[in-house]
């Protein structure tokens, strides 16, 4: 919301200086922007008299002026068609910055001529489009003047944005009154003007109560339309609106001024009364702004018996609109309702400065006022006879009061502000007070966001100055703070930590995929109506296209070993599932003194990596079992899955697939894994006491088992088998030998178990030992393995 | 000069020149062994009268230990060259690069968002979660943002299709961690503190807007809390996260459906080399104010909305972005960075793994 100081000085008595008064803005809650002073930057631009103009010796489109600005002749080098003799100008001296480029006048010779200086034109000055020639003011202006005073352009444009509660300070009056308030002067009195109407209004009616409950109106004959005066012309463009014509410029003035925005038919263009009424299913219409839009029956139009003249409260319709020739007006001053503006608004996706105002809710109290006040000014710009006002249906403009007690300030802000201090600030905003042991507030009619005691407290408190609400310290339990994060918190902070400690870099990855990256992973739940982008659609049912995109990326700039990982989640129907997603890409040592060659990764890599960051969260890992089944994104036989018994998945991994490598434009050897945090058995703790130490007596005894095993067995399963052979005394089995090749017979492998026995009180003895030999043999034998001799 | 005198001054020049191990075991074997001349010198010692014992004894003994000791420290010397002679030859070139290993690193994200969780902790305030796809009840309804808000538009909000036209609510994705706070109400009983961190998404991008990025909410519902509590805790939390004691906020209303009243919070920097460091007050010389915190009263209606009584409990909500919060303390410029997992920048800007946040060690790193 843009205006000038001088224009906000048309409701404002003050004498507050222009910072006071834009640090009050922000303070009460109407936030400055920007502000600018236009005059600033013309300060070097002066009113100057073309004393004599004759041609240039070397160029036929170019003038030789001796140019007066109030310190004698100048000779200036001007190309202006309509140069001449007698023309009172605005001429800048070198030295001075043209707004409209940045360029630094200067002395120069131009096609042989000295030139001191430039006649300009109202767009080289930023005051407009015009640029057929330079300027040409007025016979009467005062030569040697600095342009911008003269003109009246030394008016700071203050730019405050207005918060969507705030309609009343859609209006230059609203923002005097809060700045009154707040103790910056007083404000005006507004004089509503009598129209004394000469025959009976337009046929308006609203056939849509709920979208249009009031459509006052006045028509007005005999009018001539044609550029408005100077200072609404001035007023306008200082806030970067375009001047058209009185007519419109007097709508989108009374529009910044009052916040209430009206609209104006050429009547000559209309066929019989004009409807409030909902749009029909299709039905178009061609609006100001060039473009034609399809309305359906949710929209409010403004319409005559041929066609729609108007989306109602949100924008005109070209057809009817007022044009030079108009000679008869109809003034529109309706009141819509804000929930159905907001639906047409966004279903159009069409804004307008009368959009704007009307979803936030105009003043329903201000119709008549502001259909007076309008068609006053019609009435004194383009002439003519006003008719009657016709009033059709009633705008909801019935008082509204709240219960207020003046302790809520205190106990709400925890400011004390004296009542007598409160009823005066909310009195100078125009709310009706009633003292008593409760209070009763009348809410102006501008204040639709009032509804509570709360709102009130935010009146009193903000025009009172938040800085003088004390800084009070929140109670604090007694002793140290208490631990708060949950175990599941703890497992993330815990994989994070050791993940980065292991040398992966945590990377956070988009939680949308495209259709096709979803897809590679077996599809998403959830799919977007609106995405931003075909690649943002899909929320993810995996971390890996993520971090394989970003693999990518990190490849396609040169890094030659990349591990990332990420902690989020996956999105499905069921719910939204915590997981931590590694990848292993390129190479995994690069070649060196030491080792020779690079090496990539292979799968034990990130099934090493797995077990840690399991290890980590407090996962069982010794009791983990080892499956297959890691899905279509990995190597069917070079992947698998660690489970806490066959249903409950904790992890999968491996050497990623080839076609999904391919897809991410992934070459050399990429590992992943995915780990299920919120799988993982939290650990709940109930002591911090640990079991006693109690050593063994006797030192263990390793025995070494060689066997000969079907190739479809897995290594995990023999060693289960091993180590479950003997409960009491095997306390651990390790396989430290795999080896496949001449003397184990095809289709076999050998493999080899480290056994840890434990003995107990005594020693072993040799039955002992055999015994516990010919159970781990037995044990292995179910499983197809035999002993190697 | 005796016999034995001779021997042993014979037997000792013998060890002193011998120069490998086997020479002096041979020359040990020759004097000391079962059949060698000491040990022959030593059996004749029975066969003497106590006389000639008492003579010769000594000097037999004396030669005895003399070559014993002296073959003791030739093996040792000479086993100490040749461990030095080996050390020698094993020597390599130290100045070889040696491998470190991979290093890792935690995001800012991650990283800022454990400092928030140390900070707050301290204050009583623990961490909070909710779903990211979100029904428009919680996302709207229950934080009094009306059906026609303007931030319900399509053009702000991700939704996923209507689901079966029977009145069930439309499911959208979070656009604020704000829902957070009407689930800790309706599942906690007060008085309740909590910060609810998390990824939130809008329908915008551009250099300093992603469609995706992180906020904190924080939540005090309790007795007798005011504005005050509000402002004392958020100074309180920037001058803990920043390590500055110079913090200055400046407080202004504005406006949320959900809180009544509502307060902006600018923080005041300070222009140092061009960069906005935080601290300070933004009215001072090279100073200005930099808006970081949504906040305010929690309305009477969402806490109705909660089903707890707002004569009774009342309380402030604050919410702000980490990942802007990263930027203002650690100095990030481009947002979009933040979500490219760009090795070079995840090793500039992350932090070690063990760079936990403490009170003790500080919360920055």
């Amino acid at each position: 919301m843009k205006f000038t100081l001088s224009w906000l000085k048309e409701h404002l008595e003050t004498d507050a200086d222009l910072l006071t008064i834009l640090e009050t803005l922000t303070n009460i809650g109407l936030e400055v922007d920007g502000v600018e002073n236009p005059a600033e930057r013309l300060g070097a631009f002066r009113i100057a008299k073309v004393l004599s103009a004759e041609p240039h010796p070397q160029a036929d489109k170019l003038q030789v002026l001796a140019v007066d600005a109030g310190d004698g002749p100048l000779q200036v080098v001007c190309g202006a068609p309509n140069a001449r003799a007698g023309l009172i100008g605005v001429f800048g001296s070198p030295g001075a910055v043209v707004p409209a480029n940045g360029m630094v006048l200067k002395v120069a010779a131009i096609r042989g001529v000295e030139s001191n200086g430039m006649m300009c034109s109202f767009r080289e000055l930023e005051l407009g489009d015009e640029h057929d020639g330079i300027i040409d003011l007025p016979g009467d202006a005062p030569v040697g003047q600095v342009y911008a005073a003269w003109a009246g352009l030394d008016d700071p444009v203050i730019d405050v944005s207005i918060t969507p509660n705030r309609q009343d300070c859609m209006g230059v009056r609203g923002i005097a009154r809060d700045l009154a308030a707040a103790g910056i002067g007083s404000l005006k009195a507004i004089t509503i003007p009598t129209i004394n109407g000469q025959g009976a209004g337009p046929d308006v009616r609203t056939e849509d109560a709920s979208g249009c409950p009031a459509f006052f109106a006045r028509s007005v004959t005999g009018v001539t339309n044609g550029p408005s005066p100077q200072w609404l012309q001035r007023r306008l463009k200082a806030i970067g609106q375009k001047p058209i014509s009185a007519l419109v410029d007097i709508t989108n003035y009374v529009s910044v001024d009052l916040g209430r925005p009206l609209h104006v038919y050429d009547m000559a263009t209309l066929n019989g009364g004009l409807v409030a009424r909902k749009a029909q299913d299709g039905e178009q219409v061609l609006a100001l702004n060039g473009k034609t839009y399809t309305l359906d029956p949710r929209m409010t139009v403004i319409a005559d018996d041929a066609m729609v003249h108007d989306i109602g409260g949100i924008m005109g319709g070209a057809h009817s609109g007022a044009q030079d020739g108009t000679t008869q007006v109809l003034i529109e001053c309706a009141y819509f309702t804000p929930e159905s503006i907001a639906v047409t608004g966004q279903a159009l996706g069409l804004t307008s400065d009368a959009r704007t105002r009307f979803e936030r809710g105009v003043d329903p109290a201000f119709l008549d006022d502001g259909l007076s006040i309008a068609t006053q000014m019609v009435l004194d710009l383009c002439g003519g006879t006003a008719s009657e006002a016709t009033r059709a249906g009633a705008p909801p403009a019935a008082g509204r009061s709240v219960e207020y007690t003046p302790t809520r300030v205190l106990a709400l802000a925890g400011v004390d502000v004296a009542e007598d201090i409160q009823a005066r600030i909310l009195e100078s905003l125009g709310f009706g007070v009633s003292v008593g042991d409760i209070w009763t507030i009348a809410i102006p009619s501008w204040r639709r966001d009032i509804d509570g005691a709360a709102d009130i407290v935010e009146e009193v408190v903000r025009i009172y100055g938040l800085d003088k609400v004390p800084s009070t310290p929140l109670p604090r339990a007694p002793g140290v703070a208490r631990p708060t994060a949950t175990p599941e918190q703890m497992i993330e902070r815990r994989v994070r930590r050791t993940a980065a400690a292991r040398g992966f870099n945590e990377a956070i990855n988009w939680s949308f995929l495209s259709e096709k990256e979803a897809a590679s992973v077996g599809g998403g739940d959830w799919v977007l109506a609106n995405p931003i982008s075909e690649d943002m659609k899909v929320m993810r049912p995996s971390l890996l296209p993520g971090l394989l995109a970003a693999v990518g990326r990190n490849m396609d700039r040169g890094a030659a070993s990349v591990r990332l990982f990420e902690i989020g989640r996956r999105y499905f129907a069921t719910g939204e599932r915590a997981t931590a997603g590694i990848v292993l890409a390129g190479e995994k040592m690069p070649r060196s003194w030491q080792t020779g060659k690079a090496q990539g990764f292979v799968a034990h890599d990130v099934k090493a990596e797995v077990l840690a960051l399991l290890a980590a969260a407090g996962a069982p890992i010794a009791n983990l079992q080892s499956f297959g089944e890691a899905g279509g994104a990995y190597h069917p036989g070079q992947s698998g899955t660690l489970r806490l018994g066959p249903k409950a998945v904790l992890a999968e991994y491996g050497m990623l697939h080839p076609a999904l490598a391919r897809q991410f434009g992934l070459s050399g050897s990429v590992a992943a894994a995915e780990i299920f945090l919120d799988a993982v058995p939290v650990k709940r703790r109930a002591s911090f006491m640990r079991a006693p130490f109690t050593p063994p007596a006797l030192q263990a005894v390793k025995r070494d088992f060689a066997f000969l095993v079907p190739d479809a067995i897995d290594a995990d399963a023999l060693v289960r088998a091993v180590k479950g052979a003997d409960k009491k005394y095997i306390v651990d089995a390790r396989l430290f030998d795999l080896f496949v090749g001449p003397g184990v017979e095809d289709g076999h492998k050998s493999l080899a178990v480290e056994v840890t026995l434990q003995p107990g009180e005594k020693s072993f003895t040799d039955e002992d030992l055999i015994a516990i030999s010919g159970a781990v043999v037995k044990a292995a034998e179910k499983l197809g393995a035999v002993l190697r001799g | 000069m005796t016999e034995i005198s001779a021997l042993k001054s014979r037997l000792l020049a013998d060890i002193a020149a011998a120069d490998t191990a086997d020479s002096v075991e041979t020359l040990r074997v020759g004097a000391l062994g079962k059949n060698g001349v000491v040990t022959a010198l030593l059996k004749t010692l029975g066969g003497m009268s106590p006389d000639e014992r008492l003579e010769k004894g000594p000097a037999i003994q004396d030669l005895r230990e003399s070559v014993a000791g002296a073959i003791a420290v030739r093996k040792a010397a000479l086993e100490q060259a040749a461990l030095d002679a080996r050390l020698a030859a094993e020597r390599i070139d130290m100045s070889l690069p040696a491998d470190l290993g991979p290093v890792g690193s935690v995001h800012p994200v991650s990283q800022v968002m454990d400092e928030l969780a140390e900070i707050f902790a301290d204050l009583g305030f623990s961490v909070a979660t909710g779903p990211e796809i979100e029904d428009d009840w919680h996302n709207f309804t229950a934080l009094n943002i009306p059906e026609t808000h303007p931030a319900r538009a399509m053009h702000d909000t991700f939704y996923f299709p209507d689901g079966e036209a029977d009145g069930q609510k439309r499911m959208l994705l979070r656009t604020h961690t704000s829902p957070v706070q009407i689930r800790t109400m309706m599942t906690q009983a007060p008085p309740i503190r909590i910060i609810a961190p998390g990824r939130v998404y809008r329908s915008d991008s551009d250099a300093t807007h992603t469609p995706m990025f992180h906020q904190i909410e924080g939540l005090v519902i309790d007795r007798g809390i005011t504005l005050g509590h509000l402002k004392w805790t958020l100074e309180t939390f920037l001058k803990a996260f920043f390590e500055r004691d110079d913090i200055i906020l400046r407080l202004r209303p504005s406006y949320f459906p959900f809180t009544e009243p509502s307060v902006e919070v600018d923080v005041g920097y300070t222009l140092v080399n061009g960069q906005r460091v935080i601290g300070g007050s933004g009215n001072d010389k090279d100073g200005g104010w930099l808006e970081v915190l949504g906040s305010g009263m929690v309305h009477r209606k969402v806490i109705e909305n909660c089903g707890l009584d707002p004569d009774e409990w009342q309380g402030f909500a604050f919410g702000t972005g980490v990942d802007r919060l990263a930027m203002l303390k650690y100095g990030m410029t481009d947002l979009r960075a933040f979500f490219d997992g760009d090795l070079r920048w995840l090793r500039h800007y992350g932090f070690s793994a063990l760079d936990v946040p403490t009170l003790s060690g500080g919360v920055g790193a």
